[in-house]
């Protein structure tokens, strides 16, 4: 994972509530054994109709839209199942970051893995990023904290470790490996 | 000693290093449960870091999303029958459980099926584990309790790799149950009008622990149901303490333990349930003997009402709610119930159990699937079939009209060639109903196994209880 200390970006905005993992990258793209090439699929039924066409009026089709990195989504992004193809198809169509008031857990946690920034803002700060859409932003994860163009610096929750982990590129499972011995301790203490 | 819930106390067993500020706890899994879709991705990870399986013996390995429902016979004619992605996945659980030496219940195991409903039945999911697995629906495994929630790809690598996942330690929630249940109601009914009522979001960072005096009456499998559907409320989990029901329940499954590690198991397993002072960070309560039959009517399972109840109109400014009703071609302030049903489908890891088939065959028994309804049964393991046919449930459903299936994940995200025609209405068993869940522009309705069936005979979405005697 290479390290991530800033995302600068204009916004792209998707002002819907509770947008579920199957709409971020329906179930039928999962038969794949492989992460990449996921974003052309990335919203796939709010993208394209059903003859495959883009769906002009969905915000990844606008041209305001082109290369954002950043995602503002509403409350609860990223509910629903599991699947980590969730932040493999948004890395693949260019997003590193999804800001939102509240972002589902697994979802989260999926994200980290990959270096894929979850923001969680209060609904102040949310509101004005809804309601001005294509504004440049800059998240600092070493200072775990968001910057609008009027000036507000705002701070975003990020646990110490995957702040860590983001900033040096570091694998969590490198981290796990090297407990081993703590790991063979506890298979024997617990008969396990 | 401070006073502990349930979950707090197989979260503390299971402490390899404690968590600290700068680090996540690293918490050992007990059992993890791995199925052809989220995994492929961590057995290249293992590959290329040039990694083993450390614990073997503590994965199970079956497949259950991509596999077709019609009977297969041979590798030539899965072939026919699946998309060529799906076969392909197929093949690829095969060569990597070969290739990490684990057991594969696979396409020929007479013990195959949802991965959530063959682990309790063979006895591996047991009070007190911490279980895991590539699926949101791990939850299911509380029921037992056990500590159970589903991870990404990446842990699934991390649990392979080396038997633990790096964890913060989530909040705890008691959802107290009282009372009992209606006739015609069920524990779906349940677990849909705790959604209803503390929103999809209303978990987030939460496990919940299931309590209260309703509990005791429910069976394993009421339990299961209610316990897959949390993360459809926000939680990492649900659970319920073990009780005399939990231990009937296992004793003689095949991976249950035996002799004296029973009894040695058994004296474990009592001393789980949470302390009477044990504190939660959130509460609520339910009084199960006022509910309803429930269906859901927008996009998410908070969507949701009493069958006998009208649409309700849109509060605030949130686009979400006209956006759903206007998927579902539905109207705020007239009723649900009468509304035209094209399919029927009775399955998935919610309710494809012994006794979700058998509800679902009283409704139906000498009854007929109303003209222009496909309905689809689907059990949710072999097992399930078998003893199902056992007892002759297929010949009920085949003689309405119905189609039985073999077991599968099958219509519930409809990955494996099983699905709802864009525009078609479906009442479900299953546990979610976001857009296109079913199947590209298929609309979604959540119900029990009762109104499931209710529905198939009427042709219009029904509240069964007319129906239970």
């Amino acid at each position: 994972m290479e390290p991530i200390t800033e995302i600068r970006s204009r916004t792209a905005v998707l002002p819907l509530d509770d947008v579920d993992t199957d709409q971020i990258i329906p179930a039928r793209f999962l038969r794949t054994t492989v992460r990449e090439g996921l974003g052309e699929n990335l919203f796939a039924d709010w993208r394209y109709n059903s003859d495959g066409e883009e769906v002009a009026s969905f915000v990844l089709n606008q041209p305001e839209a082109q290369g954002a990195q950043i995602l503002v989504a509403g409350r609860n992004f990223g509910c629903g199942s599991s699947r980590e193809h969730a932040p493999w198809a948004l890395l693949d169509h260019g997003f590193r970051a999804v800001i939102s008031t509240e972002i589902a857990d697994i979802f989260r946690n999926n994200s980290l893995k990959n270096g894929f920034v979850p923001v969680v803002v209060d609904a102040g700060i949310h509101g004005w990023l809804l309601e001005n859409p294509g504004v440049e932003v800059s998240l600092d994860v070493e200072s775990r904290s968001l910057s609008l163009p009027d000036g507000r610096i705002t701070e975003f929750p990020l646990e110490s470790f995957s702040r860590y982990c983001l900033l040096n590129g570091v694998d969590q499972l490198g981290f796990l490996l090297s407990h081993a011995g703590d790991i063979s301790r506890f298979e024997s203490r617990a008969g396990v | 000693m401070p006073a502990k819930s349930l979950f707090e106390k197989v979260w503390d067993q299971h402490i390899v290093v404690p968590e600290s500020a700068e680090t996540p706890a690293i918490l050992y899994i007990d059992l993890h449960l791995l199925h052809e879709v989220t995994s492929p991705q961590a057995f290249n990870l293992l590959r290329d870091a040039q990694l083993k399986v450390r614990r073997p013996d503590l994965t199970l390995s079956t497949m259950d999303h991509s596999t077709p429902t019609i009977p297969v016979g041979s590798l030539q004619e899965l072939k026919v029958v699946s998309e060529p992605a799906a076969y392909q996945q197929i093949l690829q659980m095969e060569r990597n459980c070969e290739d990490f030496g684990l057991e594969l219940r696979g396409m020929d195991s007479d013990e195959r099926g949802i991965v959530h409903v063959i682990g309790p039945e063979l006895g591996a999911t047991q009070p007190g584990k911490t279980i895991v697995c590539g699926d949101s629906h791990t939850s299911t495994h509380g029921a037992l309790g056990a500590l159970a929630f589903g991870i990404g790809t990446t842990e699934v690598a991390h649990v392979l790799a080396t038997q633990c996942l790096l964890q913060r330690k989530p909040r705890t929630f008691a959802i107290n149950l009282q009372g009992g249940l209606p006739s015609g109601v069920t524990a779906k009914d349940i677990i849909l009008a705790i959604i209803g009522k503390i929103g999809v979001d209303g978990g987030t960072g939460h496990a919940i622990e299931y309590r209260g005096s309703a509990v005791a009456s429910l069976s394993i499998d009421e339990r299961m149901t209610i316990c897959n559907m949390a993360i459809e409320g926000g939680a990492r989990t649900g659970m319920f303490a073990p009780d005399d029901a939990t231990c009937e329940y296992l004793a003689g499954r095949p991976l249950a333990p035996r002799g004296a590690d029973w009894d040695e198991a058994l004296s474990r397993w009592r001393k789980l349930p949470g302390d009477d002072d044990a504190r939660f960070d959130k509460e609520e309560s339910i009084d199960v003997s006022a509910l309803r039959p429930m269906v859901t009517f927008g996009t998410n399972p908070g969507m949701v009402i009493p069958v006998d109840d009208v649409i309700p109109s849109p509060t605030g400014s949130d686009p979400g709610f006209a956006k759903a009703l206007d998927y579902m071609a539905l109207e705020p302030g007239r009723p649900l119930a009468g509304t035209p049903v094209d399919v029927v489908f009775i399955g998935s890891c919610t309710n494809s159990r012994l006794s979700d088939l058998r509800a679902a065959a009283k409704v139906m028994a000498g009854r007929q699937v109303a003209e222009g309804v496909r309905m689809l049964v689907v059990p949710g393991s072999a097992k399930v079939k078998r003893e199902a046919e056992a007892e002759g449930l297929p010949a009920v459903f085949e003689s309405a009209g119905a189609q039985w299936r073999e077991p599968g994940c099958s219509m519930c995200l409809a990955m494996n060639g099983d699905y709802v025609p864009a525009g078609k209405l479906a009442v479900s068993t299953s546990n979610r109903n976001f857009e296109g869940r079913q199947g590209k522009g298929a609309r979604t309705v959540l119900a029990s196994p009762l109104t499931a069936a209710a529905s198939a005979i009427s042709g219009r979405i029904s509240d069964p209880r007319p129906l239970v005697g």
